[in-house]
C-alpha cells in the first residue's frame, strides 16, 4: 500500500504545477498542456450522478425502514443488494442502451447517470441501517404531539439520521469517483473544455485509462500526474468521511 | 445531551405544524411515494436483465447455446463464440483468488485474533480500507508500468515469450485488489466466534495455534468462504484493471503467462469498435453471462454470511 503511495507520489508531484491542472490537454509532440477539462468532466459527472441517485436512494432507505417485513419490502432489498454487485461494465453496457442509443450520441448525462446507479444501492443501504437506529420513541414523541406520519419521517427520522446518511453519500461518492468502465461507452472522453452535458466529457479515471495505454510518453507522464490528483482527491474524501463519522455520529 | 437533541427536532415539527395550518402531504401519498421508490428499485434491477437480455436477443438466437463453447471470436466473419473469454476470465479471477487467499486468511486471523486492539491492527485496518478506496484504473496502471516489467523479467528467466502483460500479471492485480474485500470480512467472522468455546479449548490444554486450527478455523469456515466468493464475484467483473495488462488476445490461452481477454475487458476493449449489430449485441451477451454469473455468486455469498449472523 505504502509502495503504491510513495510510487504514485513520486511520479505525479513532478508534473503538478499551476497550469497542469488549468490547461487543457495537447496534441502529442507538444510539451506540457493540463488536464482541467478532465478535472471539470469529473465534477459534473458527479454531480449529475448525485442529483439522480440522492433523492430516488434516500426515498429507498426510507421505505426500507419503514417497512422491514412485507413481500415488497424484502424483493426490494435484494435488488438493492443484487445492484450492488452487479459489474461496473454491465452498468455501462445499460447506461449505453437506454441513454446513448436512446439521445442519440455518447454524452455526459449518460455517464452521470451510470454513475448514479452505481451509487443508488450504497446510499439505499445506508440510510436505511441509519434510521433503523433510531429509537421508536423518537417517533412516538413526535406523532403523540400531533405531527402527522410525514413530517414526522422529514422533519424528525430524517435530521436525526442526516449523519449517517451523509457518510452513505461520501463514501458513495468516492467509490464512483475512480469508476472508469461505466463511463467508457457513455461520458466516452474529450480532448476538449466541454460543459454541455449532452456532449462528450472527459474525466480523470478515463484520461488515465486513455493516455496510460498509448504509446507516447509525454500522455504517460500526464497520466501519472492525473493518477495523483485521482488518489488525493478519493483517499482525502475516503478520510474525511471517517472523520465525519466518529466526530458527529448517531447517538441514542 | 442527547435527549435535548431529541426533543428539539421534535418540538421543532411540532411547532411548525401549528404555525402552517394547510395540509402539506397527506399521509397515504406519503406513503404510496415511498412504495413506489422502493418499487422503481425493483423495476431497475428487472429492467436491466430484461434490457441485457433483449439487446442480446440477436445473438443469443443467431448462435444458442453454441455461443457459450465455441472458441473463433472473429468480428470479420461475424463468427462470436465466448469460449476464450470463459476460460480467461476464470483463469484470472481463479488464479487471483488463491494467491490473494493466501495473505488475506492469515491477515484475518491476526485482526481477529491475535491482535484485536491496539496501534498495529488499527493502522493495518485503515491501511487495508484505504487499499479499498484506490481506483481500479490507478491499479491498472501501476500493474502496467510496475508490475509487468517484472514478469517480463521473470518471463525471460524462465525462457517465455516475454510479453509481460497477461493472465499472471492480471490476477497479480486482481489479488492485490481483493485482499481488502476477504480480508475485513474474514476478520468480522472470526471475531464473532464465541469466546467461551475458544477459552473451553485453551482450558482443555489446547495451544493457541491448535485452537485456530481445530475451533476458530472450522466455526468461522463457512464465513470466510462466503468472504472469497464476495471477493470471487468482484473479481470476476472487474473490468479496467485487468484489461490494461491482460494482453488482449483472443485466443484460447495456453498457459498462465500468455495474453488473454476476460468477459469484461473484452467488452471494455471492443465495445465501442462494435460495427455491426450482431457483433455489438455478442457483446451484450457476454455481459449478460457476465451479470448473471456475478449476481449468483453474490447471492450465494450474502445468503451464508446472513445465515452466520454478520450483517453483509
Amino acid at each position: 500500500m505504502l509502495f503504491i503511495l510513495f510510487f504514485i507520489t513520486s511520479k505525479g508531484i513532478s508534473v503538478i504545477n499551476w497550469s497542469f491542472i488549468t490547461q487543457l490537454p495537447k496534441p502529442v509532440g507538444e510539451i506540457g498542456g493540463g488536464i482541467s477539462n478532465a478535472i471539470i468532466g469529473t465534477l459534473m459527472l458527479i454531480g449529475i450522478a448525485t442529483g439522480f441517485s440522492v433523492p430516488v436512494g434516500i426515498l429507498a432507505g426510507i421505505f426500507l425502514s419503514e417497512n422491514r417485513k412485507g413481500r415488497l419490502a424484502s424483493l426490494t432489498r435484494l435488488c438493492v443488494e443484487t445492484l450492488q454487485g452487479i459489474p461496473s461494465i454491465v452498468i455501462g453496457i445499460i447506461a449505453y442502451i437506454w441513454l446513448v442509443v436512446s439521445m442519440g450520441s455518447f454524452s455526459a448525462f449518460s455517464g452521470g447517470m451510470a454513475l448514479g446507479l452505481m451509487m443508488l444501492p450504497v446510499i439505499i443501504t445506508a440510510t436505511e441501517e441509519t434510521l433503523k437506529l433510531i429509537p421508536e420513541s423518537l417517533r412516538e414523541a413526535s406523532l403523540a404531539l400531533g405531527v402527522s406520519y410525514p413530517r414526522t419521517i422529514l422533519k424528525v427520522i430524517l435530521p436525526a439520521g442526516v449523519s449517517g446518511i451523509v457518510t452513505g453519500i461520501l463514501l458513495s461518492i468516492a467509490r464512483v469517483a475512480g469508476e472508469t468502465a461505466p463511463l467508457l461507452f457513455t461520458a466516452f472522453g474529450s480532448p476538449f473544455m466541454n460543459l454541455n452535458v449532452l456532449k462528450p466529457i472527459n474525466s480523470l479515471p478515463l484520461m488515465i485509462f486513455n493516455y496510460a495505454t498509448s504509446p507516447y510518453p509525454e500522455w504517460h507522464t500526464l497520466a501519472w500526474g492525473a493518477s495523483f490528483i485521482l488518489i488525493v482527491l478519493v483517499l482525502g474524501l475516503n478520510l474525511f468521511t471517517k472523520v465525519v463519522t466518529k466526530r458527529w455520529k448517531v447517538q441514542f | 445531551m442527547n435527549h435535548s437533541r431529541a426533543e428539539v427536532l421534535v418540538l421543532g415539527a411540532k411547532t411548525e405544524t401549528m404555525r402552517w395550518h394547510k395540509p402539506t402531504l397527506s399521509e397515504s401519498s406519503f406513503r404510496k411515494i415511498l412504495s413506489m421508490t422502493g418499487a422503481f428499485v425493483l423495476l431497475l434491477l428487472l429492467a436491466i436483465f430484461f434490457s441485457l437480455f433483449i439487446a442480446s436477443f440477436p445473438a443469443i438466437r443467431n448462435f444458442g447455446i453454441r455461443f457459450l463453447f465455441s472458441s473463433t471470436w472473429d468480428p470479420v466473419r461475424s463468427e462470436f463464440g465466448a469460449f476464450p473469454f470463459l476460460v480467461g476470465t476464470l483463469a484470472t479471477s481463479f488464479l487471483a483468488l488463491i494467491i490473494s487467499v493466501v495473505f488475506s486468511i492469515p491477515i484475518s486471523i491476526f485482526l481477529g485474533e491475535y491482535s484485536a486492539q491496539g496501534a498495529t491492527p488499527a493502522f493495518i485496518k485503515s491501511m487495508i480500507e484505504l487499499l479499498a478506496g484506490v481506483p481500479s484504473v490507478i491499479y491498472g496502471f501501476c500493474g502496467l508500468f510496475l508490475l509487468a516489467p517484472l514478469v517480463r523479467i521473470l518471463e525471460g528467466r524462465l525462457g517465455l515469450a516475454p510479453y509481460g502483460v497477461g493472465i499472471f500479471t492480471a490476477s497479480l492485480v486482481l489479488s492485490i485488489m481483493i485482499i481488502p474485500y476477504s480480508a475485513s470480512i474474514g476478520r468480522e467472522v472470526i471475531s464473532l466466534v464465541p469466546s467461551d468455546l475458544k477459552e473451553a479449548a485453551l482450558s482443555l490444554g489446547a495451544t493457541r495455534f491448535e485452537v485456530i486450527r481445530k475451533v476458530i478455523l472450522p466455526y468461522a469456515g463457512s464465513g470466510i468462504v462466503a468472504g472469497i466468493l464476495l471477493s470471487l464475484g468482484r473479481a470476476l467483473g472487474e473490468t479496467m484493471a485487468v484489461t490494461m495488462v491482460i494482453g488482449n488476445s483472443n485466443f484460447i490461452p495456453k498457459g498462465i503467462f500468455s495474453p488473454a481477454n476476460t468477459l469484461a475487458s473484452v467488452v471494455a476493449n471492443e465495445f465501442t469498435e462494435a460495427t455491426g449489430s450482431l457483433y455489438l449485441s455478442s457483446l451484450i451477451e457476454l455481459g449478460l453471462v457476465l451479470f448473471i454469473v456475478t449476481t449468483l455468486i453474490n447471492l450465494i455469498g450474502k445468503f451464508i454470511i446472513r445465515r452466520m449472523g454478520v450483517g453483509g
